[in-house]
């Protein structure tokens, strides 16, 4: 049995019967890294040498008897925007290609405080914008289901890591879908929590309303265990809600019975694949079966909030990116005669076209004469999004849509397509402005490519919708199928 | 409405970014393209609507005034491009 493509439960309940040791554990993560990285290209950097430290220390701890959590000496991957101490952080960016933080972000600090291992950092679209990889100043990482697509984004590199048994779990960042939609391409598990839930701190902002951390794991019991530790207020991060972190493994009962879903007509539309749409109803179906009831809902207001995310989350952007300007960290251009220069110069080599385009984007929705037309409208639509949110989940608990409307598309087929490539995020994007949770998981294939079926709840409620997610997959296989590689 | 490459430039300074003349072609292009999807919020009657700036209410949060751990000045310049005795060195901005 190759111990990498073992689920962190699994292996937590071994290493507890001392079974085997994180050191076995993290070799076989490593050997598997070695065997596949030049085919997935999931990783930025890998961090081996620290990794078998930190096994070490974790099995040494274990071996005195000391109380180990559920994560102790399990190998992690973590996306590189957010911040490692001493560990390259580039956000595949050419202008943070030498950047090293002084800090941990704090979801790392958790995961290494209860004694995870870190393997690596893995690949994103620059400053994670885009759901392909195909962005990312370095190299685009392959799907493990068929190496010619992509593995979605902009959480591709930790999905493909999770997927292709390069690491047990992983952690992304989700501003519009970037952890659901890998997850769905990839055919694993991916959760974005409720905005204030995780903290942010030393996560590189994109769009600070918008981003939040979660989990990628290969099984939904593996979701809950990874958001129990990085659950919870910081001090570091103000928007971090004071709100008690339920059990969550606790809370995850193969039942739905009673269970109110309710299924938004308008994620069903705008491009989504016929076999797509028939997979996710048939997915509801199942629930049903299991003692669930739904109903078909209609929310019209969905129909904007594509063009709200591409005004709000750039606008943010092109603030949160002025912070790069080739005097405290990264790139500075060789050509700097003056300040201003220094600045235009820096800018233009280190980001890339589409990184380019939002800053622009979002500096011209941002001036003078134009706020209201355009930012001051898209934060009023935003509202409107979130009151359909709260008024469906007057009568539902869930809500239950595709999580993409594609299966994984080909490497390159979309670049010169840039709306086409949004799209890619029409059915996640409403979630991010809503501020509400939502997971991903595979509820069928196409064409041997996993269909993800995203599962929304209410702010604060992610114990309802993991149990919605931990029902369907104890009772289904889909999550037990692996790539061949 | 329509940008110019005008306009673009204009943006472009305002943002920092040096753009090749081929970059500014492409943007202009591709501004326009989006600026048409932005087009149809203004279908929306927003006029009684609050806006929203996050989506979970959240209020000001104090602490006590007092001195916490915070980062070493040398680690805090360790990441510069050009460093000296713990300040950030940049081209010189004041004529002599």
């Amino acid at each position: 049995m190759d111990l990498n493509t073992l689920t962190a439960h699994e292996l937590r309940d071994m290493l507890k019967a001392r079974e085997v040791s994180s050191r076995e554990v993290t070799l076989a993560v490593l050997d598997r890294i070695s065997a596949v990285e030049d085919r997935v290209r999931a990783y930025v950097t890998v961090t081996g040498d620290q990794a078998l430290e930190a096994a070490q220390a974790a099995d040494e701890r274990m071996a005195r008897g000391e109380e180990a959590g559920p994560l102790a000496g399990i190998p992690v991957a973590i996306k590189d925007n957010m911040c490692t101490k001493g560990v390259l952080t580039t956000c595949s960016s050419r202008i943070l290609y030498n950047f090293v933080p002084p800090y941990d972000a704090t979801a790392v600090e958790l995961l290494a405080k209860v004694g995870a291992v870190m393997v690596g950092k893995t690949n994103l679209d620059e400053f994670a914008m885009g759901s392909s990889t195909e962005n990312s100043a370095f190299f685009t990482t392959h799907n493990p289901w068929d190496l010619t697509r992509v593995p979605g984004g902009s959480s591709g590199g930790s999905a493909a890591a999770v997927a292709a048994d390069e690491a047990v779990f992983a952690l992304g960042s989700d501003t519009g879908g970037s952890i659901r939609q890998p997850a769905s391409f990839c055919g694993v598990v991916g959760l974005k929590p409720t905005y204030g839930r995780v903290s942010r701190y030393g996560l590189v902002a994109f769009a600070s309303s918008l981003d939040q951390i979660g989990p990628l794991t290969k099984d939904v019991m593996d979701t809950a265990l990874v958001l129990q530790a990085i659950a919870g207020k910081d001090p570091l991060d103000s928007t971090s809600i004071d709100m008690p972190v339920p059990d969550y493994v606790a809370g995850l009962k193969s039942d739905v019975r009673g269970l109110k879903i309710g299924v938004p007509k308008e994620l069903y539309a705008q491009g989504v694949q016929p076999e797509i749409a028939s997979a996710v109803l048939k997915g509801i179906e199942f629930l049903k079966s299991l003692g669930a009831d739904y109903k078909e809902i209609s929310m019209p207001i969905l129909e904007y909030a594509l063009p709200t995310y591409y005004l709000l989350a750039p606008s943010e952007a092109s603030s949160n990116l002025a912070r790069y300007d080739g005097v405290r960290y990264g790139l500075r251009s060789r050509h700097s005669p003056d300040v201003i220069t220094m600045l235009m110069r820096t800018r233009d080599e280190g980001f890339g076209a589409e990184v380019k385009q939002r800053i622009m984007i979002g500096t011209y929705a941002l001036s003078a004469g134009y706020y209201d037309a355009y930012y001051l409208k898209a934060q009023k639509a935003r509202t409107l999004v979130r009151q359909a949110y709260d008024d469906a989940f007057k009568e539902f608990d869930v809500l239950i849509s595709p999580t993409s409307p594609t299966v994984a598309f080909g490497i390159g087929e979309r670049v010169d397509d840039p709306l086409q490539m949004k799209l890619a995020d029409v059915c996640t994007i409403p979630i991010n402005l809503a501020g509400i949770p939502a997971i991903s998981l595979t509820c069928g294939f196409h064409e041997g490519l996993p269909i993800g079926m995203q599962i929304m709840g209410k702010p604060f409620d992610e114990e309802t919708i993991l149990r919605a997610a931990y029902t369907f997959e104890q009772n289904t296989d889909y999550h037990k199928r692996k790539p061949m590689l | 409405m329509k940008l110019s490459k005008e306009e673009v430039e204009h943006v472009a300074l305002l943002a920092r970014l040096e753009l090749s003349d081929e970059e500014k072609e492409r943007l202009t292009g591709h501004l326009n393209q989006i600026m048409v999807h932005f087009e149809k919020l203004q279908q929306l009657d927003t006029e009684q609507v609050e806006p929203t700036s996050h989506s979970i209410p959240v209020e000001n949060v104090y602490r006590e005034d007092v001195v916490g751990p915070c980062l070493p000045a040398e680690d805090a310049v360790s990441n510069a491009p050009e460093a000296r005795d713990d300040y950030f060195v940049v081209p010189r901005v004041v004529e002599m």
